[in-house]
């Protein structure tokens, strides 16, 4: 039998002479450093969650129907009538949420561990790049079951792009192809959240993958492990990608898996945080929810939004809270990457940012209602003080760019001194 | 002025901390205790859904057979005990009521109820079961403090007993409201048996809501177990891989 298969081996080297050793070059050959901790288990993780998204979406189109009229009878037959269809659907939606939370964790490390920096200053173009598609993967995904929140959700979204000015509202016709979300809207968000926009996602992951094996993965300590190499030119700190950092992933994989199954199994829509009440109610244009919001990976964008009375510079700070995220490797001048050996000040910084896009997400999921009444009474002017405290998180995320510029380019910062080789290992 | 807000901040951050998401009416909702799993409570709710609540609300994503199926009834008691005469085994659960009639009758359509539990909670449908109470203003003599105004009058009257609001004196500036509900006269049915049957229809719509309920979580306890050894397994091989690395 071995024989066959180095035969079948020999004979596909011999026309793609090329594939081994590309093989070879991001798996086996791929020296990653061998220091990486818990952070470092999201990248692994958000590509199995884009396979799981892709496979569970292909069998969706399967059964769903787009159209106003048939999407969410269409949704309801595979929740109830298709074999293993509530299954199928649970691990989208969950998917879909998971992918955030492990994008965003993805970032956090970026920030934490300074992995956007010169020379990975592309990877992380890429990974917002990556970051920017997904929203509106995300976004047209919500649309789709066009439950109540789907229609007022699009048709708050949409609308946002009314705040250009001259052509707001004729793009905003243009978008929705209709005056309000309707059957045309949910056709082409069909048509780009299962074709268009999967295919730029894979694109731009494979190219932030690329990216990323051709400078070599940063790590904890922020050491570059390429400095100290052995006589054979291998990093001294680094280990092979393939097997060491694979059991070691599907280790990460595991335990992941564990708890998305928790969620699709026993708390499918996780207390309406996942799926919506709102969104089991068919879309209707005459009856508004309650309160309309985003699903939680929107909220933190969302309450910027919120919390600026103008409708025109409300856009553009939520635009601009995206943009910023761009610009990190430029505005930081600092040349420690890893928060271990970083300033204080930057330390306080992250932690700052980090609270405030917290509290961003609670005000954007409408938590204020809840919580200012709860602390101030029960006769608190709610949408006043949520204002207020919104716009001090406003200083303080907007600041933490400022702050980072400044800090950096004119020597504030004071840094511990970096060690030459890696401290730790798991 | 700043540093106050810093605290009020403090303040929130805490409280986002130890937040907890549910889904939150204005008034407060009894706990449901709906349990789809408890196949006699969903049977008993059925019952009591096909006597007193069908006659008016479709469940439409439903079907007779998948009642049966469901709720291990046979076909033929499915058919002569819940469905209209006519109605063959594959159909919908749909009413007879016309919907013109019903709209001159109650000033509203009565809506479809298969997803009524998914998009208010049990808890909602348990507490507004519970809470309608005489009202000689309304249309139909009912009110309703969880749905104040609402269309529907109490069917389940005859089960629970009419009760009456203990309204509070009203002030300058401020409308009198319904601070509780008493029993007016007895029903059929003691409170605590009310409950349970109240209960019991809450359940029937928590699994018309979401009939995967009934497998999923017996079927998630071992999609668990078998992750939790399959990863037990990749830590053993993390483990044995990662001896050499020093």
């Amino acid at each position: 039998m071995a024989n066959v298969f180095t035969r079948i081996g020999d004979w596909v080297t011999e026309r793609a002479p090329g594939m081994m050793p590309a093989y070879r070059k991001h798996m086996t050959e791929y020296y990653a450093p061998k220091n990486f901790n818990f952070w470092y288990y999201f990248g692994s993780l958000a590509l199995l969650v884009l396979v799981n998204q892709i496979v569970t979406g292909i069998f969706l189109t399967m059964f769903y129907k787009p159209g106003a009229a048939t999407a969410f009878d269409s949704v309801e037959y595979i929740m109830r009538d298709v074999d293993w269809g509530w299954l199928i659907r649970y691990m989208h939606s969950t998917g879909a949420s998971m992918f955030f939370l492990v994008v965003y964790l993805h970032m956090f490390r970026g920030l934490m561990y300074g992995s956007y920096k010169k020379p990975r200053e592309l990877v992380w173009l890429l990974g917002m790049l990556i970051f920017l598609t997904l929203m509106a993967e995300g976004f047209m995904g919500y649309v789709l079951p066009w439950g109540n929140m789907s229609f007022w959700g699009a048709k708050v979204i949409i609308s946002l792009f009314g705040a250009i000015p001259w052509i707001g509202d004729t793009l905003v016709q243009w978008i929705m192809g209709d005056y309000n979300p309707a059957d045309a809207t949910l056709n082409r968000f069909f048509a780009l959240h299962v074709i268009a926009l999967p295919l730029v996602l894979l694109l731009l992951v494979v190219l932030h993958i690329a990216a990323l094996h051709e400078v070599g993965s940063s790590n904890p300590d922020g050491v570059e492990i390429k400095k100290k190499k052995d006589a054979s030119g291998v990093p001294l700190d680094g280990i092979r990608f393939h097997p060491y950092y694979t059991v070691k992933d599907l280790f990460g994989v595991g335990f992941f898996l564990i708890l998305c199954a928790f969620i699709i199994f026993f708390q499918p829509t996780l207390g309406g945080w996942f799926l919506e009440p709102d969104n089991f109610i068919p879309a209707n244009s005459l009856v508004t929810p309650a309160e309309i919001k985003p699903v939680w990976y929107f909220t933190p964008f969302y309450a910027i939004l919120r919390v600026i009375p103008s409708k025109g510079l409300g856009v553009l700070a939520m635009f601009a809270s995206i943009i910023l995220l761009f610009l990190v490797p430029w505005l930081d001048r600092g040349a420690v990457k890893s928060i271990r050996y970083r300033g204080r000040g930057y330390k306080i910084a992250l932690g700052l940012f980090t609270v405030t896009f917290l509290l961003f997400g609670a005000i954007g999921a409408g938590k204020s209602g809840e919580w200012i009444p709860a602390i101030f009474g029960a006769n608190a002017d709610v949408s006043g003080i949520e204002m207020h405290f919104g716009w001090f998180l406003l200083a303080i995320y907007f600041g933490f760019f400022a702050f980072l510029y400044v800090y950096t380019a004119f020597g504030y910062e004071k840094t511990k001194p970096v060690p030459d080789r890696v401290t730790t290992h798991a | 002025m700043l540093k106050n807000m810093i605290i009020k901040s403090l303040v929130i951050a805490a409280a986002l901390f130890a937040g907890t998401a549910g889904a939150e009416e204005g008034a407060a909702l009894e706990n449901a205790q709906s349990r789809v799993g408890n196949i006699a409570s969903v049977q008993s709710g059925a019952r009591l859904y096909f006597n007193y609540c069908s006659g008016c609300h479709s469940l439409k994503y439903v079907s007779y057979s998948q009642l049966a199926d469901d709720l291990h009834l046979s076909r033929d008691d499915v058919l002569r005990n819940f469905a209209f005469s006519g109605a063959k085994i594959g159909d919908q659960v749909l009413t007879n009521m016309p919907g013109d009639n019903a709209k001159a009758w109650f000033g509203n359509t009565p809506p479809d109820l298969s997803l009524e539990a998914r998009a208010k909670g049990p808890d909602w449908i348990y507490t507004y079961l519970k809470s309608f109470y005489l009202d000689p203003s309304r249309p139909t003599g009912w009110n309703n403090t969880v749905f104040p105004s609402v269309a529907m009058p109490n069917v389940l009257w005859e089960l629970q007993g009419p009760q009456r609001a203990v309204m509070s004196t009203a002030k300058p500036g401020e409308e009198s409201h319904v601070v509780r509900l008493e029993p007016a006269s007895p029903g059929k049915l003691s409170a605590g048996q009310f409950d349970e049957a109240a209960r019991d229809l809450t359940t029937f719509l928590d699994y018309a809501g979401e009939p995967a309920k009934l497998k999923r979580e017996a079927m998630g306890v071992w999609v668990v177990l078998y992750l939790a050894l399959f990863t037990f397994l990749a830590w053993l091989l993390k483990h044995e891989y990662w001896k050499d690395v020093h």
